[in-house]
């Protein structure tokens, strides 16, 4: 094979060891430089990116015609979670917020969105590492299993149907993966119960005195 | 070796020295995805992509790199292409990333790529080692898509579900269902699948390969041994 021949016409220096670390060295330079360069160039355009993911997923777990607001600029932090805001002429009718939960492979992240009377209105993935062809039928692209939240409510006598079918509960499990469902399952019901302990504060807004007056008078 | 044609890169990539097919390397990765035929072609595509970029750059940088090294120098180049190809896809082709995004950081662990970069780039011009990463991909997509297609319609009855989702809504005419109402063989989708499904592919390429070479020699009695990776 030509890797002999290759051999026997290297320069001495080649076979130094300094040569060797300078090689390893040097390559090693040249990568992260090139890491460096694509991860400037693409970090905007990748935020930029999930920003619209964000939005995108807002719209779809929040129907239109609840709010009039502008969803990404209405947010507000309560314990560490961002949440926004939906408004209908300056009076709350629905809050979306993020819920995570490790799954089978990984952080699941999920964004919610329940309505002032405390009805689940959606839930959506923005992001996982599952299996491919199993685990993500979570993703509302490949399955219509995520759908199966709409409408749901926490109570404190339907407790245990917060669960996938198979530990007694109302959700279906998928073919060969219980993890995952049992973890979005589990976050879902988390953020149910967020919502329930804070309703106070979540749907409580303070608009400012101009839009004050505007609520009087149409209330008038 | 150093006048290898075109002809006989293509062949090997695709058929005698196939990566999954005769070199059994890349099955990690293989059994893994393939649980959909959109999913094995989704990993081929992104590993033809990494394939043909790892083989132009240790091919540009074969005269300097010194045999002890070589391999950190390899796995160093494959990882930086594989996380740049992953950076811009999520930049500029979002939506194709949010389908292929898991299987990106895959790549690097896929022993073929490293395999042909040792044994064809790093001792061939620029040219032939950029033909061989792109027909090596090309055949390591066609196993992919097979074992994927095998599993599918085995263990859901489809074809190319979802495949939209990898390749816009202009192919939506991939997607088959061929058994309705089809209640799942949940063994192919399971890992246990892809080995049973892939044991059986590699079985009917050696009979085909068997017939192939009884057909050529018909005076020597066959006991035939099938392409053997030829770069060892």
């Amino acid at each position: 094979m030509s890797l002999s021949k290759t051999t026997i016409t290297t320069p001495s220096y080649r076979q130094r060891i300094g040569y060797h670390g300078m090689l390893v060295g040097g390559t090693a330079l040249l990568a992260s430089a090139l890491l460096v360069i694509g991860n400037t160039s693409t970090k905007d355009v990748i935020a930029q990116r999930h920003a619209e993911d964000v939005q995108q997923m807002l719209s779809e777990v929040v129907p239109p015609t609840l709010h009039d607001n502008d969803l990404l600029q209405d947010k507000f932090d309560l314990d560490g979670k961002e949440i926004y805001q939906a408004r209908l002429e300056n009076s709350v009718s629905a809050v979306a917020f993020q819920v995570a939960e490790p799954g089978y492979s990984g952080i699941i992240t999920m964004i919610m969105a329940i309505d002032k009377d405390s009805k689940l209105l959606g839930v959506r993935v923005v992001s996982h590492t599952e299996t491919p062809g199993l685990g993500d039928k979570m993703e509302a692209a490949r399955s219509d299993w995520v759908y199966s939240f709409e409408g749901k409510q926490l109570s404190d006598d339907n407790q245990k149907q917060w669960a996938v079918k198979k530990d007694g509960g109302q959700f279906d499990q998928f073919t060969g993966a219980t993890i995952t469902p049992r973890a979005i399952v589990k976050a879902v019901k988390g953020g149910m119960q967020f919502f329930s302990e804070n309703k106070q504060r979540l749907l409580s807004y303070d608009p400012g005195p101009e839009s004050a007056i505007s609520e009087a008078k149409m209330n008038g | 070796m150093a006048d290898i044609t075109m002809k006989t890169i293509m062949r090997d990539g695709i058929w005698d020295n196939n990566v999954v097919f005769a070199q059994m390397l890349a099955l990690c990765p293989l059994l893994a995805v393939t649980s959909t035929a959109t999913n094995g072609l989704g990993m081929g595509i992104a590993s033809l992509a990494v394939m043909v970029a790892s083989s132009l750059v240790v091919s540009i940088m074969r005269d300097f790199i010194t045999k002890e090294v070589r391999l950190p120098v390899f796995v160093l180049l494959i990882a930086t292409i594989v996380t740049l190809v992953d950076m811009s896809m999520n930049a500029w082709m979002h939506e194709m990333h949010k389908v292929l995004g898991l299987f990106i950081p895959l790549i690097v662990t896929n022993c073929a790529i490293l395999g042909r970069v040792e044994s064809f780039a790093s001792q061939q011009p620029v040219g032939k080692a950029v033909a061989d990463g792109f027909f090596m991909g090309i055949g390591f997509t066609v196993a992919l898509v097979a074992v994927g297609a095998t599993r599918e319609m085995l263990g859901s009855g489809t074809l190319f579900a979802n495949a939209p989702l990898l390749l816009g809504n202009a192919f939506a005419f991939m997607e088959l269902t061929l058994i309705s109402d089809y209640g799942g063989f949940l063994l192919m989708i399971l890992p246990p699948g892809a080995f049973i499904a892939l044991g059986f592919i590699l079985a009917g390429k050696r009979v085909i390969d068997a017939q192939l070479s009884s057909d050529d020699e018909d005076e020597l009695t066959t006991i035939s041994v099938p392409a053997t990776d030829q770069n060892h």
